[in-house]
């Protein structure tokens, strides 16, 4: 199966066909009598010419070619590839739910807006936030969202000279890019030897144009960042907004919540911690929550409760305005709902639970072979630099695509920035003792590998559908569709 | 790592080369080996002017992307199109391919570069 | 216990011991006591896979779909048949449950869909490259108003009021913070006022989007709005309905720069809205501004042919706060779907979807007009979508229509105060004539 190396273009032979329609049963008239030749195309779309099965074998073949969380362990740091419950799908594809057309009676989805109502809710007592928008696409649409929303804070305060941002060096790629997208400059702060914010740094950069501090807690390095309070009031001291980035939330479930730290505005990757799966890059869903005086500030509709009915209320006069078309991904948004049904708040604290247990017990199980920058507890995720033993020149890509000839996905690499050659692993709870020994040994394998036969992980994977791709190739020949006779 | 006697240095890792009042202007091989392999340079056009420490074109390699700022102030009077199509020469001889030709406003800017010497060290301190 | 929790009461404590803990308490010591919750979550009680079942069957209950209603309304989300093999395959969890295709090795089924997805975007639109798609529609129009932001170095762009109203709004919502100013240009008889846009051109034009088909469904003439463009050294940018394309020319063909448009109708249900895809597809030129991700072929160290996410350069966690956008993911799985339906219906499957969406949207006209009860709104040439307007308050004939069971029209006047009385229809190549009958039926007697 893995040798399957056709694309759809080249097994398509002209006149098969994969779709059946009924007859048109109006009366047809000549096209050219409805819609002037001018405006019609001459030639049809060229798009390949295949039969039913051909479309099925082509589609299963190349799924054969990739690796998912129903596949086998996936500790990508930062990226909580938990279990994607089968039965979230389901609810999904309930036909009260797929078939509705976004622009419907309000009459006529009152079930879909009374969902999206309590997922708000629900987000909003896991958050200690005032209310949750489901808006944004995605956790960087989100962060953007967020950032508008600080921007409209401020100047509707009259306080127009807030114009940066503070992003902390170990931050996510999409900080510092959203935060340039809604309009900011952008100030990088160097963490502390811990990873953590470093209050002296901090304040030397504070003052009346600073709008706000971006922050994840957990930080990326796995690490609870304990002077979070001081943090916020130097940050509110100083007229700032903190923004909590929840890429991290699964550590933290039931026990602490953003809004109580001192975060205005945040949002959630209901991707990561709510279990709604990352369909290959997408897609996912951002929720923003906002504290009480920003409510008014979330971009419209918001949904309410009017009596017994839910409406979409797009009178909101200080909204950021839209950001997307209708009302987010209401069809991931059911998934995330089903999950947090499923667990209950009972639930979602064993989550963290046992997302942390897991986290802590393979970090230990690892760090007399690969390096740890820093040995203290950690949160649902950890971050080593590369393996202890530097002799043979062995980097963390070899490391892991190493992993890929054991069957496993590697962990997030070169990632934070902070630690040279970092291995984030995040192991998630949903994965048994025995998955978490059998990856353990693995690494530990690969690390005496490196040792005795250096040029197998310099040279790996050797087992995977295709091996190390020629990346410069791709960039500097760019071939990025597919063309007859090339 | 190499550098060239009878070039200026920048300390964004630029060369330059003086020849009259133009000045040729490529990055060094520290540059060319911190990026890794080169994939794209986006070049310039003729006539375009620029203050010393102006961006004049982003060097691209498979995993990052690099300003090139200008080292002293002046107007592009030539630009080097083969690396449009072969961007990889730069990682094979970064000082026998420049990037750009420029008119030179005000020699002076000279003297603030340094020499190879100094590159040397500098580089030496950045590890 | 809970099903999706392994952990046994013997594994906890010999995972404990093993990192040398007490409790799992332990492991939470370094947050401090204040700022814990030290309370239970305000939450339902968990419910088993039965509950859930059915109380997620008491809310969609509560829901009309479309299963039930005979639908004719689109604006931009649109009824259009989708093949059962559609979801059958791009349900294999293999796709779904992976995450981006960071390490290509063992990515490519998803690397090889998004290249067929490319392959098939820039066949519908005529352009040279098409990226792995974005959020939707309207913020693909964002992001092609940036793009020509970017390669032109000026500030405005110009927006036709014949482009869907969700998109224009969105537009204005995140061009305030880039300081980028949104200038409307008006209608005439529902198209794009081209001696108007021509009044509007300068130099701080950067580009100019107009929809086509538009909002009203109407098939606009940019052979003029073209050259206006052009010549103004502005780019055009066209946002287009897919299906369209399975009869109308290509954006390319009349000198589009960049082409988006929102691409759900390609497979994609209509799930209240989202998630859908946007397509963004542009010249060779332009591409190096192009936002979001793109797959590009390559080989691996064998020399077989092999794919992988190229051009990353331009991304946000590589450039930071230089990145061409900050969005880092794309609508993978809508996409897939996308690439699924394009091929299921193929070559001639498009054109036929198209050409019986056009036959059956005119007939359409021509029934509810007959009577002259309603008359159209505009007298342009038109694909699927059309306006009628009469003496009676659409919002009542959307209400007598939903007691017969059918979705009505979009009304129009909620975007066009002027627009009174008015109703935008959509008709697909899943109505039949005697919905349409009854329709024109129900309609004639309100």
């Amino acid at each position: 199966m893995k040798d399957y190396n056709k694309l759809i273009f080249e097994i398509s032979k002209e006149g098969r066909i994969a779709y059946s329609l009924p007859p048109c049963d109006v009366d047809e008239k000549e096209l050219n009598t409805l819609i002037p030749d001018s405006f019609l195309r001459s030639e049809d779309v060229d798009l390949p010419e295949v039969s039913e099965v051909d479309v099925v074998r082509h589609f299963t073949n190349i799924s054969n070619k990739n690796y998912g969380v129903d596949t086998g362990f996936y500790p990508l740091g930062s990226c909580t590839m938990k279990y994607n419950p089968k039965i979230n799908e389901d609810m999904a594809n309930l036909s009260g739910f797929s078939n509705l057309h976004p622009y419907q009676p309000e009459d006529t989805v009152q079930g879909a807006l009374e969902l999206m109502y309590h997922l708000d809710q629900m987000l909003s007592e896991i958050t200690g936030m005032e209310r949750v928008s489901l808006q944004p696409a995605a956790g960087a649409h989100g962060e953007l969202a967020g950032l508008m929303i600080i921007k409209a804070y401020h100047e509707s305060r009259g306080d127009n000279k807030r114009n940066k941002i503070i992003v902390p060096d170990s931050a996510h790629g999409t900080n510092p890019a959203s935060a340039a997208v809604a309009g900011f400059e952008i100030i990088e702060i160097e963490s502390d030897k811990n990873g953590a914010v470093d209050l002296d740094k901090l304040k030397e950069v504070l003052n009346d144009e600073i709008a706000g501090l971006m922050l994840t807690n957990p930080s990326t390095l796995g690490l609870f960042e304990k002077n979070i309070k001081e943090i916020a009031d130097l940050v509110h001291e100083a007229g700032g907004l903190l923004y909590y980035d929840g890429a991290n939330t699964n550590a933290i479930m039931g026990i602490a919540r953003p809004g109580d730290m001192g975060f205005d505005v945040i949002h959630l990757n209901l991707h990561k911690t709510f279990s709604t799966p990352h369909g290959g890059g997408g897609p996912g869903s951002g929720p923003i929550g906002v504290r009480k005086d920003l409510v008014k500030f979330l971009p419209v509709p918001v949904v309410e409760k009017q009596g017994d009915k839910y409406v979409l209320d797009y009178d909101r006069p200080e909204s950021i305005g839209k950001i997307k078309s209708f009302y987010g991904h209401f069809g991931v948004a059911i998934k995330a709902y089903s999950y947090i049904l499923s667990m209950g708040a009972e639930g979602l604290k064993k989550v963290s639970e046992k997302a942390v247990l897991n986290a802590n017990y393979v970090m230990n199980k690892l760090k007399d072979h690969y390096y740890l920058p820093i040995d203290q507890v950690c949160k649902h995720e950890f971050v080593l630099g590369g393996l202890i033993n530097k002799e043979n020149n062995i980097s963390t890509l070899d490391v892991a695509k190493r992993l890929l000839d054991y069957g496993y996905h590697p962990p997030t690499v070169y990632f934070p920035l902070i630690v040279s050659e970092a291995i984030m692993i995040e192991p998630t709870e949903t994965e048994s003792k025995e998955t978490l020994d059998g990856f353990i040994d693995t690494m530990i394998k690969i690390a005496q590998e490196a040792d005795e036969n250096p040029e197998l992980l310099k040279s790996a994977p050797h087992n995977t559908p295709v091996r190390r791709i020629d990346e410069a190739k791709a960039a500097r020949n760019l071939i990025l569709k597919w063309e007859k006779n090339k | 790592m190499e550098v060239k006697k009878d070039l200026l240095y920048t300390n964004d890792h630029e060369w330059v080369k003086v020849e009259g009042d133009k000045a040729y202007i490529g990055i060094t091989d520290y540059a060319q080996n911190s990026l890794g392999e080169i994939v794209y340079v986006e070049l310039p056009e003729i006539g375009d002017e620029f203050n010393a420490g102006d961006v004049f074109s982003v060097i691209e390699s498979v995993k990052a992307a690099s300003d090139s700022y200008l080292p002293v102030s002046g107007k592009v009077v030539e630009v080097n199109e083969e690396l449009s199509d072969s961007p990889e020469l730069i990682n094979e001889d970064p000082y026998g391919n420049w990037i750009v030709v420029v008119e030179l406003t005000d020699k002076s800017e000279l003297d603030k570069l340094m020499s190879a010497e100094e590159y040397e060290e500098f580089c030496s301190k950045e590890g | 216990m809970h099903r999706y929790l392994p952990h046994t009461e013997a594994d906890e404590k010999l995972m404990l011991e093993s990192i040398g803990a007490q409790s799992i308490d332990d492991l939470f010591n370094d947050i401090p006591e204040n700022l814990r919750l030290n309370r239970k979550l305000d939450l339902p009680e968990p419910m088993s896979e039965m509950e859930l079942v059915s109380h997620m069957k008491d809310l969609s209950t509560a829901n009309k779909s479309i299963d039930e209603l005979v639908c004719f309304l689109g604006a931009g989300a649109y009824d259009h048949y989708i093949p059962s093999i559609v979801k059958h395959l791009a349900m294999r969890s293999e796709f779904y449950t992976a995450y981006t295709p960071y390490q290509p090795e063992i990515s490519q089924g998803t690397l090889q869909a998004i290249f067929e997805y490319q392959t098939m975007i820039c066949n519908l639109t005529g352009m040279d490259v098409s990226n792995a798609s974005m959020y939707d529609g309207a913020t693909a129009c964002v992001e092609a108003a940036m793009m020509a932001v970017e390669s032109t170095r000026r500030d405005s762009v110009v927006v036709s009021s014949t482009v869907h109203p969700e998109v224009r709004e969105v537009l204005k919502s995140y061009m305030k913070f880039r300081d980028v100013k949104v200038i409307e240009v008006d209608m005439a008889d529902g198209v794009t006022d081209w001696e108007k846009l021509k009044a509007l051109m300068g130099k701080d034009i950067a580009g100019v989007i107009i929809q086509n088909p538009n909002f009203f469904g109407i098939i606009e003439d940019l052979t003029d709005i073209e050259k206006i463009v052009h010549e103004n050294k502005s780019l055009l940018i066209s946002y287009v309905d897919p299906i369209s394309l399975g009869i109308i020319k290509s954006p390319s063909e009349y000198g589009a720069d960049i082409v988006i448009g929102e691409g759900q109708s390609l497979g994609n249900s209509l799930n209240y809205g989202g998630p859908y895809l946007g397509f963004l597809a542009t010249t060779s030129k332009l591409m190096r501004k192009m936002p979001g991700r793109i797959v590009g072929q390559s080989n691996d160290v064998d020399g077989k042919r092999a794919f992988v996410l190229t051009l990353q350069a331009r991304e946000q966690h590589i450039r930071r706060y230089k990145a061409t956008s900050n969005i880092c993911s794309n609508q993978g799985l809508n996409a897939l779907i996308a690439a699924i339906y394009m091929i299921t219906m193929g070559k001639k499957g498009l054109r036929e979807v198209a050409v019986q969406s056009t036959q059956k949207a005119h007939y359409a006209l021509e029934q509810l007009t007959k009577t002259g009860k309603f008359k159209p709104l505009f007298n342009k040439p038109f694909f699927k979508e059309f306006a009628i307007t009469g003496s009676v308050e659409s919002k009542k004939v959307n209400s007598e229509l939903l007691k017969h069971n059918i979705l009505g029209g979009y009304e129009l006047e909620k975007d066009y105060p002027e627009l009174k009385n008015s109703l935008l229809l959509c008709v697909t190549e899943k109505r039949t004539k005697k919905q349409i009958d009854k329709l024109a039926e129900v309609m004639e007697v309100i």
